[in-house]
Order: structure tokens, then sequence, then C-alpha cells
């Protein structure tokens, strides 16, 4: 690959990788509610490292840097919708979370006994 | 080239980190504080691959490796922990 491609592939990959954080950032300020700010906090985490990792394999590519950058991003990507998803059913239970901004609810009548979302809800310590 | 890509690249890197710490200090509730530092750790992931991919080098594949295993323990225990209701 010639110098000039070379460097051009490297800013245009590590640019990527900043403005995805910055999005992330700018996200995490603007937008209202958790499970919104949930949808900004997951594009670093797997589309920005994705970037700056092909970035890294394709300025040393050779079978031990690539073998460790699939393992980075594969145990990123398991990691990360198991934090998110955690995350928002958490929102979800203990109701951080604006209703009005929701479109459907198809957890909606969770607290009755044997309902879809019965097992999202935390009940009330017994008094 | 290279150098204005890296300086442009640090400016967005710090200001994404600055922006997460910031809804980490006011965040209204507990779960936006561990969704920032998610976004943080991510930051600091990514900003660690550009140095390495800027200078040509692979000397930071480990920590990369070890922040994308351990990153999420701190969000998961928090959210699964968490008690119930809280309005702070």
């Amino acid at each position: 690959m010639s110098d000039a491609v070379h460097d051009v592939l490297t800013a245009v990959l590590v640019l990527a990788g900043a403005l995805m954080c910055f999005a992330a950032g700018v996200g995490l300020l603007r937008f209202p509610d958790v499970f919104s700010r949930i949808h900004a906090s997951t594009k670093p985490q797997i589309f920005g490292l994705m970037a700056i990792t092909t970035d890294v394999a394709v300025n040393n590519f050779n079978v031990g840097t690539v073998t460790l950058i699939v393992a980075i991003v594969l145990f990123q990507a398991l990691t990360a919708p198991m934090a998110a998803h955690l995350v928002g059913r958490a929102a979800y239970g203990t109701e951080h979370l604006r209703p009005d901004l929701l479109i459907v609810d198809e957890l909606a009548g969770r607290g009755a006994p044997g309902s879809p979302g019965a097992a999202f809800v935390r009940q009330p310590p017994p008094d | 080239m290279m150098q204005i890509v890296a300086i442009i690249a640090g400016l967005l890197f710090a200001l994404g980190g600055l922006l997460a710490v910031y809804r980490i200090v006011r965040g209204p509730s507990v779960l936006d504080r561990v969704i920032a530092s998610d976004v943080l750790v991510a930051t600091v992931i990514c900003a660690l691959g550009a140095e390495m991919a800027l200078n040509r080098h692979t000397d930071n594949l480990p920590v990369l490796l070890v922040l994308a295993l351990f990153a999420v323990l701190g969000s998961l225990s928090v959210a699964r922990f968490l008690p119930g209701r809280d309005s702070t």
C-alpha cells in the first residue's frame, strides 16, 4: 500500500473514532432520559472501537496484532450490550424513565403478577 | 498532516470525555452516572487506540483487552444492586 493511501486511511479511521466519542458526549449532554442516553453511549463502545482497532490492524498487519484485536472487539461486543441491557432493565424497573417519550411500552400493565412485564419490575418490599 | 489529525482527534476525545464527566457530576440519577462512566471508559479505550494508530506501535493492546473485558463490571453491579425507586 502506498504511503499516501496509508496516511489517509489512518486519518479517516482515527477521526471516525474520535467523532463517535464526541457524539456520545454530546448525546449524554443533550438527551432527555436514561434510554436515549443509553442509545448515545453505545456508539463509541462498538463503532468507535472497531474503527480505531481496524486502524491499528492496518498499521501493524501481522498475526498477533490481528488476533488480539479480534479478541478485543469480540469481548467488547459481548459485554457492552449486556451492560446496556441491564442498565435499561434497571431503569424500567425503578422508573427512571419518562413515559411521555415512549412510543410503545410493551411492558405496560406490568404491575399485575403473570403479566409479561412482571419480571422486569422490582416489587416493593412487604411492610 | 498527521499532526493536524492528531490535534483534532485529541480535541474531540477531550471534549467527549469532559461531557461524560459533566454528566457523571450532574447526572440526575445513578443510572445516568453509570452510563456516563461507560462512555468515559470507551473514550479512554478509543484514545489509547488512536495513540497506537498514529504512532504505529501496538504496546497498548493488552490494556485495551483488559478494559474491554472488565469495564462492564461497574455498570453491571450498579444496575443489578440498584435500590428501588431512588430519587437522587
